[in-house]
């Protein structure tokens, strides 16, 4: 097992070591230390490792993420797993802002609450939040899955593509052109799926789901109200 | 009955022709007119302004004898590999969606021969566009269409728009016809969708949040791409200073003229301000931090003729950027598809609507039949004969006043012809030693 130091070691060394595995690499286990929220932490990672950031970190942890599971033990600032590909990003604690932003692939767990505009923009990425989401979360959200265990706020999925949002709490309210959907035996089997691999006991009969009403997709001067 | 001499038919002003003719098309169809290009009223614009030339007190360069150095540097201020251009003339970025893809192909071939850098757009990096490029751009938009940092660390440099002259506060927009099977994957999109992309980054607010995304940028890059801020000419001292601030190697400014693939035309023709008007508070900002020639300036919107390179740079910037110029070098709006232009209801140079999908040069188009209509190697080689062009003129001015490098030109090298373009451009009115509005705007 690998330890950084971020007491002693700079952040652009910490990141060049872990750019630096290859898909075979025999260095697999990583631990960071003292992390103590700073900025762009085990970011643009393209190998299957497993890295644990035993604290907290600032913006952009785990950033553009391929291949590798980062493991933060605290919580994490914005932006965490941010245009994620691929790999595992997991979050014992809370995350700040648009967690998940713009990912394309992969699975960010957060364990604790989320922020405003968690999954904004997502492109294929699978989000498991344990605990609340605040508003416009899943904002123009294009593909993938966001599960919310806990409530949603405001403005859930506003302006959402094909993105699938499953909430087990309240909504507190639906973005435009947002609403509920059928939950039908193939979403079951994706939430079920997706809860498995997140570690989380909740039952997939408790969600709801919602989707894109499709109105927007196309201009038409009757909706032009809800733009 | 005796005949009474009577007025000429007398057209309003204010409700001209054109005018009444939007106020029918609004109530038809009650959607806002969307067009491509940049306005296209007159605004103050380079026309505007005359270089002295050398004489008595200035000792000019022999045209054909002495050099004049082109070459211009972009990215020395954090970049470890910052990029060498032979011509302060670059391609500004256009997206593969908007442009077919042999256009794109056309306008990298191009560029590379010429010497100089093109510039993806919102859609990400093509495998065309990439490998026919020697000097490659990659913008970083607030849709993310498929960005990813493979690409990042591909390019060799970094965009990240935050505004567009056309539309400064603008997303971007890409209609259903032009969202093809091959778009609609890149983007992660449906097929056929309108698509309005997002104004605002979304995982960053302000030049505070953006100075540690462009940490996260470099770190995932090994600090080694130039990272450049495009702005539209919003409030071009404030937003230089500020890009300089968030950790900006080059700066981009985009006046109003600077064209879009689709947007509202209200938008173009009212938000944002003439290019001459936003070069020299963009320098001004550069030269209170003392960042100028350290952070490069590269200036956009109505670029047409090595006069108007040579006046942007005499007015600070480091090299300027072209957009609709080369298209219409590729062969865009080009009269020979008269019949068709006339069939669209529209004339060759008029041509505009860019976002249906249907340009008869082939070149704002998804459709395969039109896209055959340009040959990428052709079009590319007259893109590389008006670059070479635009270059020559702008070293023929240089060297008129005296200069051995095209940075060499200054404000002092010109003058204005009407009060509103030496009040924007901070040189006297023609004959007079009067900057208006000096002393305090």
């Amino acid at each position: 097992m690998q330890t950084i130091d971020m007491a002693t070691t700079p952040l652009r060394e910490l990141n060049s070591a872990l750019q630096a595995q290859a898909e075979n690499t025999n260095q697999t286990q990583w631990v960071i230390e003292n992390p103590k929220g700073a900025h762009a932490v085990a970011v643009g990672l393209d190998a299957p490792i497993e890295v644990t950031v035993k604290g907290s970190t600032g913006y952009y942890c785990a950033g553009m993420n391929k291949q590798a599971t980062v493991h933060v033990t605290g919580s994490a600032g914005p932006g965490v797993a941010e245009n994620m590909m691929s790999g595992t990003v997991i979050i014992e604690g809370d995350a700040s802002q648009y967690a998940g932003a713009t990912g394309h692939g992969g699975l960010l767990v957060i364990k604790g609450n989320a922020s405003s505009r968690c999954g904004i923009s997502m492109k294929g990425i699978d989000i498991v939040v344990y605990g609340n989401v605040g508003h416009m979360s899943a904002f123009m959200a294009q593909s993938g899955n966001l599960v919310v265990c806990g409530d949603a706020g405001d403005a859930l999925g506003d302006s959402l593509y094909e993105a699938r949002l499953f909430v087990r709490g309240s909504v507190k309210s639906l973005g435009a052109d947002c609403i509920e959907k059928e939950m039908r035996p193939e979403h079951l089997e994706i939430l079920r799926d997706l809860l498995a691999r997140a570690g989380s006991d909740a039952k997939p009969e408790e969600f709801k789901r919602y989707g894109s009403a499709r109105k927007l997709y196309n201009f038409h001067v009757d909706h032009a109200g809800a733009y | 009955m005796e005949k009474t001499p009577q007025t000429l038919p007398r057209d309003s002003w204010t409700f001209s022709p054109e005018i009444n003719a939007e106020i029918r098309r609004a109530a038809e169809t009650g959607i806002y007119d969307i067009r491509g290009g940049g306005a296209k009223r007159r605004v103050p614009h380079f026309d505007d302004l005359l270089f002295l030339g050398a004489s008595m007190s200035r000792y000019p360069l022999e045209g054909y004898r002495e050099k004049c150095d082109t070459s211009v540097t972009l990215g020395t201020r954090f970049a470890k590999k910052p990029i060498e251009l032979k011509i302060p003339v670059t391609i500004a970025g256009m997206s593969f969606g908007a442009l077919s893809g042999p256009a794109k192909e056309a306008l990298g071939r191009g560029a590379t021969m010429a010497g100089t850098s093109t510039t993806t757009g919102d859609g990400g990096m093509t495998d065309e566009e990439r490998g026919h490029s020697e000097k490659l751009v990659y913008q970083y938009l607030p849709s993310r269409y498929g960005m990813n940092p493979d690409d990042l660390r591909r390019a060799d440099a970094i965009e990240i728009v935050v505004g567009q002259g056309a539309k400064p506060g603008g997303g971007g927009m890409l209609l259903g016809q032009k969202i093809t099977e091959r778009v609609a994957n890149m983007r992660n999109l449906p097929v056929g969708i309108d698509q309005r992309s997002a104004c605002r980054h979304p995982d960053w607010t302000g030049p505070d949040d953006l100075e540690i995304k462009i940490l996260e940028i470099r770190e995932i890059t090994n600090w080694e791409k130039p990272i450049y801020i495009k702005i539209g000419g919003a409030r071009p001292y404030y937003d230089t200073a500020l890009a300089v601030k968030a950790g900006a190697d080059v700066v981009v400014l985009d006046g109003m003229q600077g064209g879009t693939a689709a947007t509202q035309d209200v938008f173009i023709e009212h938000v944002g301000q003439p290019t001459l008007a936003c070069i020299r508070p963009a320098v001004k900002a550069l030269q209170d931090l003392g960042m100028h020639r350290k952070v490069q300036l590269v200036v956009s919107g109505g670029i047409r003729t090595g006069a108007d390179v040579a006046k942007a740079l005499a007015l600070g910037a480091d090299a300027v950027a072209i957009g609709t110029a080369a298209l219409v070098a590729l062969g865009e709006n080009d009269p020979k598809w008269a019949a068709e232009y006339t069939k669209l209801g529209t004339t060759a140079d008029a041509y505009d609507d860019w976002h249906e999908g249907r340009d008869p040069a082939g070149i704002t188009t998804q459709d395969p039949e039109l896209m055959k209509r340009l040959d990428p190697v052709e079009a590319a080689r007259k893109l590389r004969n008006y670059l070479a062009v635009l270059t020559l003129e702008c070293q023929t001015i240089a060297r008129a006043c005296g200069k051995s490098h095209v940075h060499n030109l200054e404000p002092e090298d010109l003058c204005a012809l009407t009060i509103e373009a030496a009040a924007m451009a901070g040189v006297p009115l023609a004959g007079t030693s009067w900057i208006p509005g000096q002393g305090g705007f």
